[in-house]
């Protein structure tokens, strides 16, 4: 037995590049974002201090790793395999969830997914980005404020509306906004040669 | 084989066990002490969780380095539903937008505990395993497709040169004249920039590393594995303990009249 | 189907056969390979050379039956294959497993955390029974010279040159018929180069493995292959193979093309420009001092509050930096050399020592550079980091450019003869990640220079460049060192030290501190 089986690919299954960079644009993303939080602790301890639900505003942060990993490598279950991937590192690294930050990883995720979903994952333009970071937030805001193991889960109802209010907005500006962004000059960079996002950077922004 | 390759450095009894009996004893902890914010049952669990921590192979000084962001980041937590939670009983604080009573007071406290509570397994359990052994457990046994799997373990190497490269692409830019101290735009602006130069250096080594991967033969339909993932006794005992002390946690609350499940409100 | 192996386990040699085979990669316009016709037969060692360009790499992963599926999207910019490849008669693609390919950076060679298990991930991958795979991995790190490695030794404790080791013993383990090396000194120091060409002629002579290897330089694979091939791009009108024989028949006869083409043909050292006057040691201001510096990369961190006290990496040096004089800092790998260069620019806190820039390089900034702030950095001390996309900083190469001068407010008029000087006119407009090696690595020389800084320190310049490259560089800071800028250069390249000229600053790996 000297050779591997070959596996006959379709445009939508994923091939061994588009899990390993998936897995690693999550992971980095993590990185980011958790160095990211580290700087803004001055700015989020205030907030959190006046008044809980504002963090909502910071939380789009969360979502990137998402949007841009289904915008990068436009396959079904990016969305929700990028979020679940960096859960699992923010698990490593020692998350204030625990365990509980891969049920809210899924979760977010799968609010980005069902948007992709609903367009059959053919439309990948800056409304639908915006469209899919707003949703992970709204999953965000629902994860953290109904879910058992939610850090919201005390509030009293018209906080956790501000709140999830907050959560969308973020999650449509960062993660949908930002990730959209993000693709369009990474394509020009030539180095998503390999994926089907190739052409990202000239790509109609509403159609 | 797995004698021979054993967690460099960490001998501890739990690092034998498989992954996935230490991974359900913690979601079955998390799952109680998630279901209800009081008092009782987080300081039950926590107390048999602190107990736990030279079987994970940690010493008290790595407890406290690993554990006191959590313990931080759940008093924040705390706080947040002490001011913010429906009040009941005597009004201690006002601030006009918030008001913290003698009820969510003691909500709070509780929340504080219950979040360092859940956090603190998932440190003990990130202590005691090698991610290997958890790629081997989640694609042998738990049967999750191994090129996922595998795929994401090769990524996750790669995490300590993301950090690395985090900071010499920080120091690089400076040496462009991007000023990343100053005002919070400008910090803002240099963070992006920085973030954006990490991202293609991520996309180009895992684009290296997925062909690598695939010129040794991965992605193929089928594959021996030269690390088998067993259960054994220890395992048993690791999920019985998960069972006990999540059900003495459980029924420690509900015996002091603490329960108090999350959906029905105090 | 030809087996890996006979009855006896013993490694069959593949043999390739390429007629008229072209590629185009997906998203381009024009195919890297085209009308290749070449045969290898089992057990030869070839040496594939060519400029950039040629498509050596796009061959090699060809062989390896890596190159993208071609059925992956309906839309235009598929990929497209002509004529036909062959290894042992069938695809590649079907023979995957067949062959073993190791790369240019180690650190993506490395598939998993545990010497042990990466070695044998290619044998699981190809359904080797279990019990089988343990004596092959044993075998195979004897074989590249690891076998004194705990198998559950930590991967990323490896250095470069025992990385690539032991992506050859992964790759051994496989029992491939074909070893295909795609540049795999190119990132290495010295001494690595020789552990991997060593490991590999061991492993050929056991195996009688076929061989492909692309290298620069030529001096290190020479005597261990048989037969060179000369590649250029292919067209209509050329075919894709050049040249075609023993190692010295081609190098005479092709010496002065390769060495245009910027091949490092043995025994050529390319010319480069000498200084006007060599300075005397000691004359020239100075700019910057390091007194009994000592250094890390680390963060310094907290266990609770009390600081943990970093360990440097190097300590008690010190050197000088003088206008229009070189220093060239050498040692070996670990000694601390990249992180005593940032050190000494001002962008690492120092962890003992100090390091202090005179009034007539600080001009009222200030002695501490690690205090300055950016804009007032660049334009004192420059700083050339290793990998070129780490300082890219905007979308065009024009852009790039200007970037310093704009945050100046002065200097734009350099630009133009820096873009002339430094032959990246025709680039203005092309996003600076999509140049190739050399035009990146002019490109960050350029962009750091454009703020005409007093000092320029430049972290391992040479590093996998091509001779020409090499040559431009070399002549371009003796240049800049007859005009008077102090230019300090961390390097492996011992040529490099010499076309430099100056002062050397050697370092040696600090002894074991005992905990």
């Amino acid at each position: 037995m000297s050779t591997a089986a070959i596996k006959k690919t379709t445009s939508k299954s994923w091939r061994v590049v588009d899990i390993v960079v998936a897995a690693l644009v999550a992971i980095a993303g993590g990185v980011i974002f958790w160095a990211w939080d580290q700087g803004a602790a001055a700015l989020s301890a205030p907030m959190n201090a006046a008044y809980p639900p504002l963090t909502g505003l910071l939380a789009g942060g969360w979502m990137i790793p998402g949007v841009l990993g289904m915008l990068i490598i436009r396959k079904p279950g990016a969305a929700l395999f990028c979020e679940t991937v960096a859960a699992t590192g923010e698990l490593l690294m020692g998350s204030q969830y625990g365990a509980s930050v891969l049920f809210s990883g899924f979760i977010q995720g799968l609010g980005a997914e069902i948007i992709f979903a609903i367009f059959v994952y053919r439309k990948f333009n800056l409304p639908v980005s915006l469209l899919a970071g707003a949703a992970a937030g709204f999953f965000c805001g629902l994860n953290d404020s109904f879910a058992p193991w939610g850090w919201n889960i005390a509030y009293s109802g018209a906080d956790k509306l501000a709140y999830i209010v907050l959560t969308t907005l973020s999650g449509a500006i960062l993660a949908g906004a930002l990730s959209w962004l993000a693709t369009r000059g990474l394509a020009r960079t030539g180095v998503l040669s390999s994926f089907a996002s190739r052409k990202a950077a000239t790509e109609p922004v509403f159609s | 084989m797995r004698q021979q390759l054993t967690l460099s450095g960490n001998h501890a009894l739990l690092a034998r066990a498989n992954p996935l009996s230490k991974f359900a004893a913690v979601l079955l902890i998390t799952a109680v002490l998630a279901l209800s914010i009081d008092w009782v049952s987080a300081s039950v669990a926590l107390v048999f969780e602190l107990l736990l921590f030279p079987l994970a192979g940690l010493t008290l000084s790595l407890l406290w380095q690993r554990g006191w962001p959590l313990i931080l980041a759940a008093a924040v937590g705390g706080w947040s539903t002490a001011i913010l939670a429906p009040d009941s009983g005597r009004i201690l604080l006002d601030a006009g937008i918030w008001t913290m009573s003698e009820g969510s007071l003691q909500l709070g406290i509780g929340f504080l505990l219950r979040g360092f509570a859940i956090a603190l397994p998932a440190v003990l359990l990130m202590s005691c395993t090698d991610p290997t052994d958890l790629a081997d457990a989640l694609a042998q046994k738990a049967r999750l497709p191994h090129r996922f799997v595998l795929g994401t373990l090769a990524a996750m190497r790669l995490v300590g040169l993301m950090a690395e490269e985090w900071q010499t692409i920080g120091m690089a830019r400076r040496a462009r004249g991007v000023g990343a101290r100053g005002s919070l735009g400008q910090r803002v602006k240099a963070t992006l920039g920085q973030s954006f130069g990490l991202l293609v250096q991520a996309i180009r080594r895992a684009s290296r590393l997925a062909v690598t991967m695939e010129a040794r033969g991965f992605g193929g339909g089928r594959r021996t594995w030269a690390r088998v993932s067993t259960f054994s006794p220890l395992d048993l005992w690791v999920v019985a303990g998960g069972v006990l002390v999540a059900g003495l946690a459980l029924f420690a609350a509900v015996t002091a009249g603490t329960w108090n499940m999350v959906w029905l409100g105090s | 189907m030809a087996p890996s192996q006979d009855a006896s386990g013993t490694v069959q040699p593949a043999a390739i056969a390429a007629r008229g085979w072209g590629w185009r990669h997906a998203g381009r316009a024009k195919p890297a390979v085209h009308g290749l016709d070449l045969d290898i037969a089992p057990g030869e060692r070839v040496l594939l050379l060519g400029p950039s360009g040629a498509g050596k790499s796009t061959l090699l992963h060809a062989l390896a039956g890596v190159l993208g599926d071609i059925n992956d999207d309906g839309e235009a910019g598929d990929a497209d294959e002509s004529g036909s490849l062959l290894v042992d008669g069938a695809p590649p693609r079907a023979r995957r497993g067949r062959a073993g390919l190791m790369q240019q950076d180690p650190e993506t060679q490395v598939v998993l955390s545990r010497v042990g298990d990466d070695v044998a991930f290619g044998a699981e991958n190809l359904a080797v029974p279990r019990d089988a795979i343990w004596p092959r991995v044993h075998e195979a790190l004897a074989d590249v010279g690891l076998a004194h490695l705990p198998l559950d030794h930590p991967t990323s404790a490896l250095s470069g040159g025992q990385k690539q080791r032991l992506a050859l013993a992964g790759i051994l383990a496989m029992r491939p018929g074909l070893i295909l090396l795609d540049e795999p000194t190119a990132n290495l120091d010295p001494d690595g180069v020789l552990e991997v060409r060593d490991a590999v002629a061991r492993s050929l002579d056991k195996t009688g493995a076929t061989l492909v290897v692309v290298e620069h330089r030529v001096s290190v694979w020479k005597d261990l292959v048989d037969r060179i091939v000369v590649l250029q791009p292919g067209s209509a009108a050329d075919p894709a193979v050049l040249l075609d024989g023993p190692p010295d028949r081609v190098l005479t006869e092709a010496r002065s093309m390769l060495a245009a083409a910027g091949v490092w043909v043995p025994g050529y050292v390319p010319a480069t420009r000498a200084r006007a006057a060599v300075p005397a040691p000691g004359a020239g201001s100075l700019l910057l001092a390091a007194e009994q510096l000592g250094v890390s990369r680390e963060r310094p961190r907290r266990k609770g509050f009390r600081k943990i006290p970093l360990v440097p990496v190097q300590e008690g040096v010190s050197a000088q930096v003088r206008a229009g004089q070189a220093l060239a800092i050498t040692g070996a790998n670990g000694a601390g050399k990249s992180t005593f260069a940032l050190t000494l620019a001002g962008l690492l806190e120092p962890v003992s020592g100090k390091v202090s820039a005179t009034l007539d390089l600080s001009r009222g900034a200030g002695i501490d550079p690690y205090k300055w702030k950016a804009e007032q950095l660049i334009s004192r001390v420059g700083t050339v980091f290793q990998e070129p996309e780490h300082q890219f900083v905007t979308g065009k190469v024009l852009d790039e450019l200007l970037f310093g001068p704009r945050h100046l407010g002065h200097g734009e008029d350099r630009v133009e003869e820096l873009l002339e000087r430094l032959r990246l006119t025709q680039l203005v407009d092309a996003n600076p990640y999509t140049l190739s090696g050399g035009e990146k690595r002019r490109l960050s020389v350029a962009t750091v220079l454009a703020a005409s800084p007093q000092v320029l320190i430049l972290d391992e310049p040479t590093f996998g460049q091509d001779a020409n490259t090499w040559a431009e560089l070399a002549s371009f800071l003796s240049e800049l060192l007859d005009g008077g800028t102090a230019v300090v250069a961390v390097t492996h390249d011992a040529e490099f030290t010499e076309a430099l000229g100056g002062a050397e600053l050697r370092m040696a790996v600090a002894e074991a501190v005992a905990p």
